[in-house]
């Protein structure tokens, strides 16, 4: 784990949410008046289902520093098994991001329903708290930056 | 042609010398089980073990990604950053086989064909070619077919012939060629006369260049012989990839957040993206098409237009296909039909 | 003449098959695919390890659809792969005649998918030792040094899509990389792009892939991808218990589930 002291950075996380659980769960939130770091963009998909992992690629590759997706518990999903295709998915493709060596620990998946708010809350936050400690993603930012090779033998 | 000696020795001096001096030098490197070209930083990481490397050497002129401009939007504001052409660096390329030398030739009819390609010119212009003779040859090479040979000065600033004691004779092609000699005069000595021809590779030829040209129109409308042909094809873009003298690139805008880039990068007629059409509709509708494509482009636009054969024999493609299509044996298999 | 000369030719002359897709000997001595219309050309066929090239995604290819009676001379993979195209419906039973081999190199003809599945059932499915090895290698590295291994053969990428055209579960008709509205994967051939690239088309191969190796074979650049399609096809049989080309009727890991599907990082 990269850890980083530097105060100064705000960790940019992203959410993939689920409009019927996860989203309205955070609305609670809201609603409920708890309070949770301000560092997240939320991102509203029909389903779980709907979340494609190419997504998560294309957050890193756009600078997020973490992820959080998250949508209904088992048996929750208003599309009946959405989160359960999901969960599949993401089982597989997390442990193919393990192997090509990018840190799990800045991606956070969860259930969370519409009535924990208090569990959104807590998620958000551990959340940025993990990513404020391994620091900015350094590794795909490098990536971003040589997204263009100018000569041979910059490869 | 002038000739000079570079002993062994100085052959590592001069490579070093390049090195620390205002020159980047590109040259066939040892990667995993494979030769390619890479910018080095010591004479050691040079091999000399290979008959061609994997790629050509053409994206010393024409890199497989290269940015056009940059864009950057603040506040509304759109600024563009145009091309940087001091950033273009002054290159050596060292152990280019003649063919992907010759290469150059056919890649530059294309690029200044009406209108000359800046970016594409000065890259040439700021490298110098020393290339280096074949001793060996596989069964994919056919040079000879293409009007070239193993020892071919064609396209090279210098060329390096390796004698049997280690040493290089340096055979003066250019005036670019001559500056870099006159630049290390101190490293070359006077050629003691060897004959160069009985070090080189023998490589038979495999086809008839003009009868090819001869008759490749004619063959134009048999879409049974190009399907035949094209039959185990797979329709990848290996084969133009790696090809000294492909030259199609697509061009693309890649933007993260508020700035971004406007690219040019390979892309090749052997995919069936290459020709599709917004509506649909395909103008390519099959392998067998986009196959007569590329060899119609190599042996009859480009020698109707640009008065160049646009292949270089160097056999790249059908070591790269991983079906084997082997470019000489279709060709050839033009005459015999 | 050996046997597949043989058998092919009596094929041909008789009217039972119009076209063979088989193996034949090419540049170098190099075993390439070949397709063989006449008897007199049966004698081009050739089938030895050397012939370990998949060569099921020929049976799909339109301009072979179209060819009434075809048989297909088909080593190990090419069995594994025609049983997981017929599950995915990509091609189907009687269209083509399947010859294979016994461990003995006796030439079978197999007569129906069920009769692939059998075949298949006895064949070796785990990967080959020196995959084996790197794979281990690979799972031992810390995840900087994983990092560093990916990226560095990631930049070597200059997507040709020799990859995805020689593997025979990329059969769609308009791939992801195609898809341009917007771009999902980038044009150009730089390590972040050929990352995403690489990302997407081994999660496409979950619980597809048999483990060829057709694709890190193919690549030009020598890139060991098939270790990411691999790193999925371990996962899906051990999660999901699917080992990929085995059964007919076999439903695909990602388009099923399971409610008691088990994970431990779900929060
Ligand atoms: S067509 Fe093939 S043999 Fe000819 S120059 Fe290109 S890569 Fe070399
Ligand atoms: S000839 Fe070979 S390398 Fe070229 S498109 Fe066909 S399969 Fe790919
Ligand atoms: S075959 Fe190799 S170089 Fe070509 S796209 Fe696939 S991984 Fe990249
Ligand atoms: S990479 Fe994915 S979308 Fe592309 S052909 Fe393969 S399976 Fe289809």
């Amino acid at each position: 784990m990269e850890t980083n002291n530097n105060n100064s950075f705000e960790p940019k996380v992203v959410a993939f949410v689920c409009n019927w659980c996860t989203y309205a769960g955070a609305d609670l939130t809201g609603t409920s008046r708890i309070k949770y770091a301000p560092n997240v963009k939320i991102i509203r998909f029909p389903c779980t289902g709907r979340i494609d992992y190419m997504l998560l690629m294309k957050a890193f590759a756009n600078g997020a520093d973490g992820i959080i997706v998250s949508g209904c518990h088992p048996n929750d999903c208003h599309y009946t098994s959405g989160n359960f295709h999901a969960r599949r998915r993401w089982m597989i493709f997390r442990n193919l991001c393990d192997f090509i060596g990018m840190d799990m620990n800045r991606v956070v998946f969860s259930w969370v329903s519409a009535a924990e708010g208090a569990k959104w809350a807590e998620i958000v936050n551990t959340t940025v708290d993990t990513i404020r400690q391994l620091g900015p993603a350094t590794s795909f930012q490098k990536l971003i930056k040589n997204s263009v090779f100018e000569e041979v033998g910059n490869e | 042609m002038e000739r000079k000696l570079l002993t062994k020795d100085s052959y590592k001096l001069l490579i070093s010398k390049i090195i620390s001096g205002k020159y980047q030098l590109v040259a066939p490197v040892k990667v995993d089980a494979l030769v390619d070209f890479r910018r080095i930083k010591s004479a050691d990481e040079i091999t000399e073990d290979y008959i061609v490397t994997v790629s050509s050497a053409k994206s010393v002129a024409f890199p497989r990604n290269e940015k056009l401009f940059g864009f950057e939007k603040n506040n509304k504001k759109l600024e563009q950053t145009d091309f940087d052409f001091d950033s273009i660096p002054h290159t050596v390329l060292l152990g280019v086989r003649p063919c992907d030398a010759m290469g150059f030739a056919s890649l530059t009819s294309i690029f200044c064909w009406d209108s000359v390609d800046k970016i594409y010119t000065t890259r040439l212009e700021r490298t110098i070619i020393i290339g280096m003779s074949c001793a060996k040859a596989d069964a994919s090479c056919f040079c000879t077919s293409v009007k070239g040979n193993p020892g071919n000065t064609a396209g090279n600033d210098l060329l390096l012939t390796k004698t049997p004691d280690g040493d290089y004779i340096t055979e003066i092609v250019t005036e670019k060629g001559a500056k870099l000699v006159a630049e290390f005069y101190e490293l070359f000595r006077e050629d003691k006369g060897a004959e160069k021809e009985p070090l080189l590779a023998n490589v038979p030829e495999v086809f008839e260049l003009d009868g090819i040209l001869a008759k490749i129109n004619s063959k134009f409308d048999d879409e049974v012989f190009w399907s035949e042909q094209a039959m185990r094809c797979l329709g990848c873009g290996a084969c133009a990839y790696v090809c000294p003298t492909c030259a199609c690139f697509d061009i693309q805008d890649e933007s993260h957040g508020k700035t971004g880039q406007r690219v040019r990068c390979w892309d090749s007629c052997g995919l069936s993206l290459f020709t599709l059409h917004t509506s649909g509709h395909n103008p390519r509708q099959n392998q067998g098409q986009r196959w007569r494509q590329r060899l119609m482009h190599k042996f009859s636009y480009m020698p109707d237009r640009l008065n160049t054969v646009g292949c270089v024999g160097c056999g790249r493609c059908s070591r790269a296909c991983p079906v084997d299509m082997n470019i000489a044996e279709h060709l050839k298999s033009i005459i015999d039909n | 003449m050996n046997n597949i000369q043989q058998k092919t030719k009596e094929l041909l002359e008789s009217g039972a098959c119009t076209l063979i897709i088989g193996y034949e000997k090419g540049t170098g001595g190099k075993a390439r695919p070949v397709f063989v219309r006449k008897a007199e050309h049966a004698a081009k066929l050739i089938f030895d390890e050397s012939c370990d090239q998949n060569i099921a995604g020929y049976l799909y290819r339109q301009e072979i659809k179209n060819e009434s009676k075809k048989a297909i001379v088909a080593n190990n993979h090419t069995l594994k792969s025609i049983v997981e195209l017929a599950s995915e419906n990509q091609i189907h039973e009687g269209d083509f005649m399947v010859l294979a081999f016994t461990a003995e190199g006796e030439i079978i003809e197999l007569k129906s998918f069920e009769e692939i599945e059998k075949h298949v059932a006895t064949l070796y499915h785990g990967l080959n030792d020196e995959d084996k090895a790197t794979m281990q290698k690979i799972e031992a590295m810390t995840m900087e040094e994983r990092w560093g291994f990916w990226e560095n053969e990631f930049s070597k990428c200059i997507k040709c899509y020799a990859c995805r055209a020689s593997c025979p579960m990329c059969y769609c008709p308009t791939c992801t990389v195609e898809i341009n509205q917007p771009q999902w994967i980038p044009v150009p051939s730089h390590t972040l792009g050929n990352l995403e690239w690489h990302v997407m088309r081994a999660m496409h191969l979950a619980g597809r892939c048999i483990t060829c190796g057709q694709c890190a074979k193919s690549c030009p650049l020598d890139l060991p991808i098939h270790l990411l399609t691999y790193k999925v096809a371990l996962d899906s049989e051990q999660y999901f218990d699917s080992v990929a080309g085995t059964s007919v009727c076999a439903n695909n890991v990602l388009a099923t589930f399971k409610t008691e599907d088990h994970e431990n990082f779900i929060r």
